[in-house]
């Protein structure tokens, strides 16, 4: 029910920090959903409400050189349910790391076509319950990940795209025989690996960032659907289509800080919340070279 | 520079995930894959002299005398055998493998299968009330069963007993007929599996292919293709294996068959299909309560779900009487309106408000909820594991699971009786801001299932292997604490569970030295 959280919204972008720059803030996300796919059916549960998750992560990007960064995430996660006696859980879930290559870049006067690759793995930081959907905080999994992506900036207007292949490692859970959809009599849960999908467009200046997203999640071969009036778990299969919007707006007043708000929507989905999530955060940018203005020396 | 750097990201990138595909490798190695090929320390060759539960004596049904050894059709049969085996495949070879850790063993973990698959409530229909499974449609929305916990207690029950019943006919036939197993009769057949001294006919497979298809068909109808799929693998494994001749599985099977139809007609007349009740019995059991002065119990779910098998208490059982039930009952929990019960009250409030990992872990490992094989499968399995190491023949295994899950399904019978005779509501009714870390059961909660459960699987168990007894105990305590844990359950309802699955496992450890096996 509760994607693993893979990238901060930031991460997936055209946009690199410049060497022996730092990039550090957080960001808080509210969503929630009160419908949810159990396999293809879509239903609610009034035993359950409206599940939500409110996350701070802390994030930072730090500019290796102008074309490698790497890049941490580290969220707090919460959940809770409206209805019924279910307790939610909250705690630190998983760090996740990323190396993000820019491995080619032609500008020509004011369009630039720019190439990345992001290998980004993933661990979880502490032992919470995975095997408590839907109010776990995460599955537990740890991941390896290899995105590549294209951006094209055209004047003010620009475009990214990219995809992902998630390798995830088995998990262990408290039990020690389940079901799936045959008996299991291990505490390891064999966990599916993933496909991610990124697309995103608008408007991109050194001021301003406006930009529509679409994003999918899907599952590859190994999960199961969750069957009627059933628990989730963690290896189902579970897909997603999300769209939303995404701003960044870095301030006149102090230099180096941004704001950064959005939200999005899940639109379809296969053993999953159809959540809705709005978010907001702050960034500061730091220079450890010298002294000098920040925000104006970096990319964009 | 950028160069080095490329080269440097490429190779970390690389590494890391080389690592990783290493340490996730998807293989996963599951304990009952694992188990050796059954080779009983003792075979029990008297076994045929063992009192059996149901039936009148071990003869009750007859077989036809076999075949000699010496005649041309025997022969044809040893034929078949050699001919399966000089062109056996991989799949064939992962049956052999598969079976020949024991037949009771491996039925047992695909009735544990068929519990989870089928342990799901009813969805609401639209006007907020909730279809209920029925046995004369069982492929109408809700599918036929709900296999809940009294429902799986029940299920196992009549599996292993009849399975145990058919052992012990096969094994008086074994001894009346005598007929050598194939590889005695022709020394040349490979065998492929650990050698039996005992006689081959009837075959102990075929039986209990017979016996246990037949009554799993009675309790998971929308599963026959399923089962029968199974029976087959298992009689071919024998065969292919050289243990046993067509004709051996032929007689297993028919007496099997004749011995399930005696544990149906049981079935038939147990009170189990009125278990369920009606909207009058759901009213009457609030009133009674209210009338006694205390606070009734009440569907947490919404819409409210009408109690889970409020008439399980009346269900007749294989060992206590309707009698035994009633003067074993646990006594009356702390009254609502008491301040010892406001005292249990707080304490679940208190595990409600500290839930530490730990707790967790074992609120998880014991739930046993929707989808699962519920707590009598979870010792079941237990068993098959404790089993396992032991060596039993097929008779002393089916006989030591079936009064294993005849206490279990004694244990639902009582606790069942307890929790509508008292009709007591849960933490989270009588103080709404009690969250859990477990689903609530939906019946009341006057004794905890899980507790009488694991108290009588436990005391049972302990009966069986005498040095396990330390461990048994502690996992039934654990099992019992992780309702209080978990906010669900009082702590009377823990403490007299236990108590209660004890005395009921007394009646089958009675029987147990009384059966002619000890």
């Amino acid at each position: 029910m509760a994607v693993q959280h893979f990238y901060a919204q930031t991460e997936i972008d055209g946009i690199m920090m410049d060497k022996k720059y730092f990039c550090t803030g957080a960001i808080y996300e509210y969503s929630s959903w009160d419908k949810y796919w159990e396999g293809n059916f879509r239903r609610e549960n009034l035993n359950l409400g409206t599940v939500s998750t409110q996350k701070i992560a802390i994030n930072g990007n730090y500019g290796i050189t102008n074309n490698l960064n790497v890049i941490f995430s580290i969220p707090y996660i919460a959940t809770n349910a409206s209805a019924g006696t279910l307790q939610g859980k909250k705690g630190i879930q998983d760090l996740s790391l990323t190396l993000k290559y820019m491995f080619f870049e032609k500008k020509l006067n004011h369009n630039s076509l720019s190439f990345y690759a992001l290998g980004g793995l993933s661990t979880p930081v502490n032992n919470y319950v995975a095997d408590y959907l839907p109010l776990s905080i995460g599955l537990q999994s740890k991941t390896a990940s290899l995105r590549l992506m294209s951006d094209y900036q055209f004047g003010n207007l620009f475009a990214t795209v990219s995809s992902a292949y998630i390798k995830r490692s088995n998990i262990k859970i408290d039990r020690n025989t389940y079901y799936t959809d045959q008996m299991h009599y291990t505490n390891e849960v064999d966990m599916p690996d993933a496909i991610s999908f990124n697309a995103r467009a608008g408007y991109r200046t050194k001021r301003l960032i406006a930009e529509a997203i679409f994003d999918t999640w899907t599952t590859q071969e190994g999960g199961f659907d969750i069957t009627t009036n059933n628990m989730p778990f963690p290896s189902n299969t579970m897909n997603m289509t999300k769209i939303g919007f995404n701003g960044k707006y870095n301030l006149k007043s102090i230099s180096g800080l941004s704001i950064i708000t959005g939200f999005n929507h899940v639109i379809s989905g296969r053993n999953v919340g159809q959540s809705n999530a709005f978010y907001g955060g702050l960034f500061y940018i730091m220079n450890f070279k010298t002294k000098v203005k920040p925000s104006q020396e970096s990319k964009i | 520079m950028k160069n080095y750097l490329y080269k440097l990201y490429t190779i970390c990138l690389l590494l890391s995930l080389t690592i990783f595909t290493i340490s996730c490798n998807d293989d996963i190695e599951e304990r009952n894959e694992q188990y050796p090929q059954l080779n009983p320390a003792n075979t029990d060759a008297n076994a045929g002299t063992w009192t059996p539960l149901l039936l009148t004596s071990p003869n009750e049904f007859s077989i036809d005398a076999p075949l000699a050894t010496t005649t041309p059709a025997y022969f044809r049969e040893l034929n078949e055998i050699k001919s399966y085996q000089a062109n056996i495949t991989s799949e064939q070879k992962r049956i052999i493998n598969y079976w020949s850790a024991g037949g009771v063993l491996r039925w047992n973990e695909i009735m544990q299968t068929l519990v989870a698959r089928h342990n799901r409530p009813p969805y609401q229909s639209p006007d907020g009330t909730y279809p209920i499974p029925s046995a004369a449609n069982p492929f109408a929305n809700p599918q036929f069963p709900f296999s809940n916990p009294p429902f799986a207690a029940r299920a196992y029950a009549y599996v292993s007993a009849a399975q145990y019943d058919a052992m012990v006919a096969t094994w008086h036939y074994k001894e009346l007929y005598n007929r050598d197993a194939p590889f005695v009769v022709d020394t040349t057949l490979q065998v492929l599996i650990p050698r039996s001294p005992l006689p081959s006919y009837p075959s102990e497979d075929g039986a209990l292919a017979g016996v246990t298809v037949e009554i799993l068909k009675l309790l998971f109808p929308t599963e026959i293709s399923y089962i029968q799929e199974k029976a087959e693998e298992q009689k071919l494994y024998r065969i292919i294996s050289g243990a046993n001749v067509r004709s051996d599985i032929e007689a297993g099977v028919s007496l099997g068959r004749k011995i399930a139809a005696k544990f149906i007609s049981k079935a038939a007349t147990d009170g189990a299909g009125a278990a369920v009740g009606n909207q009058t019995l759901w009213t009457q059991l609030e009133t009674n309560a209210v009338a006694n002065g205390e606070t009734p119990w009440r569907s947490l779910d919404t819409p409210p779900r009408p109690p889970m098998l409020p008439l399980f208490g009346n269900v007749k059982s294989f060992l206590m009487t309707p009698a035994d039930v009633i003067s074993n009952r646990p006594v009356a929990p702390p009254s609502t309106n008491s301040p010892q019960f406001l005292e249990e009250l707080n304490e679940v409030k208190y595990y409600s408000e500290n839930v530490t990992r730990e707790r967790m872990k074992i609120i998880g490992f014991w739930a046993d909820g929707v989808g699962t094989y519920t707590p009598p499968g979870h010792w079941n399995q237990i068993a098959n594991e404790a089993f396992v190491t032991q060596s039993f023949s097929e008779v002393r295994w089916a006989r030591n699971m079936a009064l294993l899950n005849i206490a279990m399904m004694d244990a639902a019978i009582s606790c069942w009786d307890a929790k509508y005779y008292y009709f007591n509501p849960r933490p989270s009714q009588a103080n709404s801001s009690i969250k859990t870390s477990t689903g609530v059961p939906n019946f009341p909660a006057y004794v905890s299932g899980h507790s009488t459960f694991s108290g009588a699987a436990a005391k049972y168990l302990s009966h069986v292997i005498p040095s396990r007894t330390q461990e048994f105990q502690s996992m039934a305590v654990e099992a019992s604490e992780s309702r209080l844990f978990g906010a669900i359950h009082y702590r009377s309802d823990c403490e007299k569970g236990m108590s209660l699955g004890q005395t009921v496992a007394n009646f089958a450890i009675t029987r147990a030295t009384n059966d002619g096996a000890e």
